[in-house]
């Protein structure tokens, strides 16, 4: 059970937030302009990381706020919150 | 056989409060202070139950949670009874009535004890081998195994008790009140930190408040005295909060843990009313010391089950604290120093020891020394090779090592006992460090798993004899260390302490002792609970095996109550000898939480009853309930189902109901449908992307049904959405939806799309809806907002209109779910209920019905219209649904557009939405129904199945609605719905059954 340090409220319980899976992966501008392979990669293709992960988290039951993760799946250590639209602050 | 074998010495028990109980139905008695177990065996009982599989008869083996044998069932009453309870762990009081498991039709005469002399036959993984064929047979096989399988009996009626969750914040968490523990919490407390010291047990001190012995000095005195002191001086602490009684169940990360609190399990059955039970601790500490120190393994060799046969440390907590002799003719069986020290206080207790059978060669420490001292004999470098004695241990035999300890030399010798003390030395208690992500390392010297202090999790330090260090000067010096720069301290109230102690040098291990019978003629019980042997663990290496977890699950080893806590070294120890592996690298079998059994009124705690889940009520739920309403569970809301008049059941109403809808008037509570206020310069932009229809060009004041997918084309939700201004509009969802959708924008909004100016406000508590349908719904309207022009011209159907009720503002919109001229009015959910009640007024003399929702997915059924999540089920395109009409094919992009034309959602051969209409009128099929075209030819290939069915008392004949292979082609199509006792016959229509010309909506 994490304690997450949210950038609009500070630290939180884990039961206050849900998990949105794998973040930074853009919605494309154009669809259309896709191959069906193209597209099934951007709907369906998902990173299942042993190690640092970057995820995307929803304060659900707080300011239900939006932003993003750096989670290191293997001991869940969270070594970095941001917000959305931003660089992660660790590589 | 009854006899009295409590001595007059101890300080631990209060010998001056006697009290009863029962045990297998004959009255006992015991002290204030003893555990049944310590309780049995003051009256000379240790057979109290039977092993698991081959019913053998089992005694009382340790002191504490770790009891794989003296499990039983307390009480008899359906609600209260408790099966699978330690009898080492529970409290003895008054009344306590206490009976033995897995035996029948007593502990003494158990007929399942047939199983024992059948043991050859049922090995490892019997049940895997003999059960497995004929494939059919397993239902049969399943009815007498479940029988035979299972421990206690589980209470037939709820539990009456109460039960409570607590959360705690804390600087420091000290899991353990031994003398690591004591020391950790004073040095923690000392420095002013907040902090909680738990304990499972009735008194704090551990096995050092109980060792009166010279040999063991602190600052010149018995450590039993100077610990005692320090028990003393913390009450001195108000940032201290100590809990007894209470159990850490698991130790999750950042440092979240969960403990259970024992508040009533030891008064009598009189004081307990009224009180919480147990209360679940949800503890989160800053730093955490785990204090829980280390359990005596037992020795293998052949029959070490037999009642009588005890770890010789519990001996010593017996004799020591309850001051309960565990038998008249003790003798020991040990490969270390710690069976000496039981020796010695048995001897001063006046027992002494007939024999100690040692298979180390020789010891010098100062313990053993004076053991010798006091005259008791010793067996060097023997072995115990088997026991005698069914119900009570009788004899065993011994026999001289080889000198590498792998056979044994010479002739049996037999000695009588009746009570023989196992030690094989001591296994840390690592349960929670693991649980909480920590990794072992395996020390050599003693063969124990510890703590890797490299692949430690950060604020958790363990201390003592559960991080390995079993000497009393090192599990005093090291704790006070570690602790100093674990919480750090310059200096500590213990600088300068002076420990006197013996030194045990010599060790000696061997996991399964070596016996003159060959394997197969032993039983060296590993799992005492579960009946695995060590011949069952070589078998199963034989066959194949190789990873400790499989091991552990075909063999059963560490399976059962008690999790293995006291032999699955032991297995470890074996299967690495068998397969010459290093034990560290083999590893162990993950430690998982609750350490020992929780109950399930502890887990659950006040979420019981009304408070399991929340219960959503509509503002109009009273008039509902006063009107008879059945109700139905939609997601956490309550909604009318129907409302039964005159005895009528479901079906009746419905049909009546439905009728009077489309005759005259029906009246909905539709409060429950998701409401979602959207404003915002993008509002209209925003409502492109999500839905697969045009908004931009939606006039003011108008309604307009959407679709909206999920990304990947599938249907997500539905509803109306109404344009109030020129930035602002209202959304519907479905009930269930509401939730999920408002996430889902909000996610787009938030992640996707920051650049659009759009504020969403989910306002569906705020408004209540209530929808008149029918030919009369008009004149109701009209005498109810007598000011607002009802004509078509001026309020068509899908526009809404601004106005009041009473001077309450309220919105009407016309839009339909029925097919019918209908109105939706939405109002302050505040005066929802007046507004109805004048609904229902005004509607009187138009029989304006009342109807559920049972009634209106059948009207909507007989227009076709879908309901997401019932004929939909997330793997739908809208054109399955033969929806096309409502994708706006000229829109640049929205959420799953790029999604319709994968090659898989433009098969021809997808499940489409489709009509059914039954070969006789009056056969309603069942929802869920599958749909086949040729019954013969095998196999059987399944079409699609029915997803809506209802009579319709309208059209006087049965409709459904279906998903069927290519059904948008299959119009005029016969096909079958084979039931368990007929086939029926169905033909493929359109999904709109009732007036397909839209006419009654302006009607």
């Amino acid at each position: 059970m994490f304690i997450i340090n949210c950038p609009y409220c500070g630290e939180r319980d884990q039961t206050e937030f849900s998990c949105g899976g794998e973040a930074h992966i853009e919605r494309p501008k154009q669809p259309t302009e896709l191959s069906d392979d193209q597209w099934a990669e951007y709907l369906f293709m998902r990173k299942n990381i042993k190690g640092v992960q970057f995820e995307r988290w929803n304060h659900a039951h707080g300011c239900r706020k939006w932003f993003n993760m750096v989670r290191d799946t293997s001991n869940d250590k969270i070594q970095a919150v941001y917000k959305m639209g931003e660089k992660p602050p660790v590589k | 056989m009854s006899k009295n074998l409590r001595i007059n010495k101890n300080n631990f028990i209060d010998q001056t409060t006697r009290i009863s109980f029962k045990f297998n139905g004959q009255k006992l008695f015991g002290y204030k202070g003893d555990t049944l177990a310590s309780a049995l065996l003051a009256n000379n009982i240790h057979l109290v139950g039977r092993s698991f599989k081959y019913h053998r008869p089992r005694g009382i083996m340790t002191c504490g949670s770790e009891e794989p044998n003296a499990i039983v069932q307390i009480g008899n009453d359906p609600s209260f009874t408790d099966p699978n309870v330690r009898a080492t762990e529970i409290e003895l009081y008054e009344g306590l009535d206490a009976s033995s498991q897995n035996c029948w039709p007593s502990v003494n005469f158990d007929i399942g004890g047939i199983n024992n002399f059948l043991s050859p036959l049922l090995p490892a993984g019997f049940y895997y081998k003999t059960f497995m064929w004929p494939a059919s047979f397993w239902e049969k096989y399943e009815y007498f195994i479940r029988h035979s399988a299972g421990l206690g009996k589980s209470p037939t009626k709820s539990d009456p008790d109460i039960y409570d969750h607590q959360y705690s914040h804390c600087d420091v968490l000290v899991v353990g009140g031994g003398i690591s523990g004591i020391i950790s919490a004073k040095l923690s407390a000392e420095k002013g930190l907040d902090t909680i010291l738990i304990d499972d047990k009735s008194f704090l001190g551990g096995s050092t408040i109980f060792q009166e012995n010279e040999c063991y000095k602190i600052n010149s005195v018995n450590s039993n005295k100077w610990l005692a002191n320090e028990i003393e001086s913390l009450k001195n602490y108000p940032n201290l909060l100590i809990k007894n009684r209470t159990s850490l169940a698991a130790f999750h990360g950042y440092n979240y843990l969960l403990a259970r609190e024992n508040l009533t399990d030891h008064l009598s059955i009189n004081e307990r009313k009224g009180k919480v039970r147990q209360r679940l601790w949800k503890i989160r500490a800053k730093k955490v010391i785990i204090a829980s120190g280390s359990i005596e393994r037992p020795l293998i060799f052949s029959n070490n089950d037999r009642p009588g046969i005890i770890l010789s440390s519990s001996i010593k907590k017996y004799i020591d604290y309850y001051g309960v002799k565990t038998g008249e003719n003790i003798s020991l069986f040990t490969n270390n120093d710690t069976a000496y020290e039981t020796a010695i206080s048995l001897y001063k207790s006046g027992v002494k020891v007939n024999v100690i059978v040692d298979i180390r060669k020789n010891s010098d420490s100062l313990i053993v020394k004076e053991a010798l001292d006091l005259g008791l004999k010793v067996l060097w470098e023997s072995t115990v090779v088997d026991t005698q004695g069914y119900k009570r241990i009788k004899s065993f035999e011994v026999m001289k090592l080889s000198d590498d300890g792998n056979n044994v030399v010479g002739d049996r010798s037999k000695y009588n006992c009746d009570c023989l003390g196992i030690s094989g030395g001591w296994t840390p208690m690592v349960h929670l460090f693991t649980q909480s992500g920590g990794k072992l390392k395996f020390r050599n010297d003693d063969n124990v798993f510890i703590p890797d202090e490299n692949k430690t999790p950060s604020n958790q330090i363990s201390v003592g004899s559960c991080n390995g260090e079993f000497k009393l000067n090192e599990i005093v010096v090291n704790t006070i260390e570690n602790l100093k720069s674990f919480l750090s301290l310059s200096n500590s109230c213990y600088d300068g302490i002076k420990i006197i102690c013996p030194d045990e040098k010599s060790k000696r291990n061997i996991w399964l002792l070596p016996s003159d019978k060959p394997i197969g003629k032993t039983k060296p019980f590993l799992d005492f609970q579960n009946d695995s042997t060590a011949k069952d663990v070589k078998l199963a290496l034989r066959e194949g095996f190789k990873s400790i977890e499989h091991v552990k699950r075909y063999t059963t080893t560490g399976m059962g109550t008690d999790q293995g806590k006291l032999s699955n070294m032991h297995a470890l120890g074996i299967i690495a000898d068998t397969t010459g592996t290093n034990m560290g690298e083999l590893g162990t079998t993950t430690f998982r939480p609750p350490y020992t059994p929780l109950t399930f009124g502890a887990i659950v705690g006040r979420n019981v009853g009304e408070f399991f889940d929340h219960t959503r009520k509509t503002a109009i739920h009273n008039w509902h309930v006063k009107n008879k309403a059945e109700f139905e569970n939609v997601g956490q809301w309550k909604r009318p189902w129907y409302f039964p008049k005159n005895g009528e059941n479901m079906h009746q109403a419905v049909q009546r109901e439905s009728k009077a809808a489309r005759d005259s008037a029906g009246i909905l509570d539709a409060s429950t449908l998701g409401k979602i206020d959207i404003q915002g310069t993008d509002a209209s932009e925003f409502l492109n992307r999500i839905y697969t229809n045009t908004w931009s060009k939606l006039e003011i004041g108008k309604c307009r049904y959407g679709l909206m997918l999920n990304e990947d084309g599938m249907v997500y939700d539905d509803g109306v959405t109404t344009r109030l201004g020129e930035n602002h509009y209202i959304m519907t969802t479905t009930t269930g939806g509401a939730a999920n959708v408002l996430s889902k924008l909000e996610d787009y909004l938030q992640t996707e799309w920051p650049e659009l100016d759009v504020y969403l406000t989910t306002v569906t508590d705020q408004y209540s809806t209530i929808s008149i349908c029918g030919p009369n719904s008009k004149k109701i309207l009209a005498k109810i907002v007598p000011g607002l022009d009802l004509s078509d011209n001026n309020f068509p159907h899908m526009s809404f209109k601004n106005t009041k009720i009473s001077n309450v503002n309220c919105r009407i919109m016309r839009i339909s779910f029925t097919g019918e001229h209908s109105y939706e009015i939405n109002i302050q959910s505040n005066y929802a209920e007046d507004v109805w009640i004048k609904c229902m007024e005004a509607g009187k003399e138009f029989n304006l019905t009342p109807y559920g929702t049972e009634t209106m997915h059948l009207l909507r059924a007989e227009k076709g219209f879908i309901i997401t999540g019932q004929d939909t089920d997330g793997t739908l395109t809208p054109s399955d649904l033969q929806m096309d009409w409502i994708i706006g094919k000229k829109k640049f992009d929205f959420i799953g557009k790029r999604s319709l034309y994968r090659s898989d959602t433009i098969r021809e051969d997808r499940k489409q939405l489709v009509g059914l209409l039954t070969e006789d009128p009056k056969e309603v099929l069942e929802e869920g129904a599958q749909l086949v075209e040729n019954i013969n030819k095998k196999p059987i290939e399944m079409l699609g199945h029915v997803t809506s069915s209802y009579f319709s008392p309208n059209l006087n004949k049965s409709i459904a609605l279906a998903v069927v292979k290519s059904g948008k082609k299959l119009k005029g199509k016969k096909l079958i719905v084979p039931m368990e006792n007929k086939n029926i016959n169905v033909t493929i229509t359109d999904t709109v059954f009732y007036d397909k010309e839209n006419k009654r909506l302006n009607a």
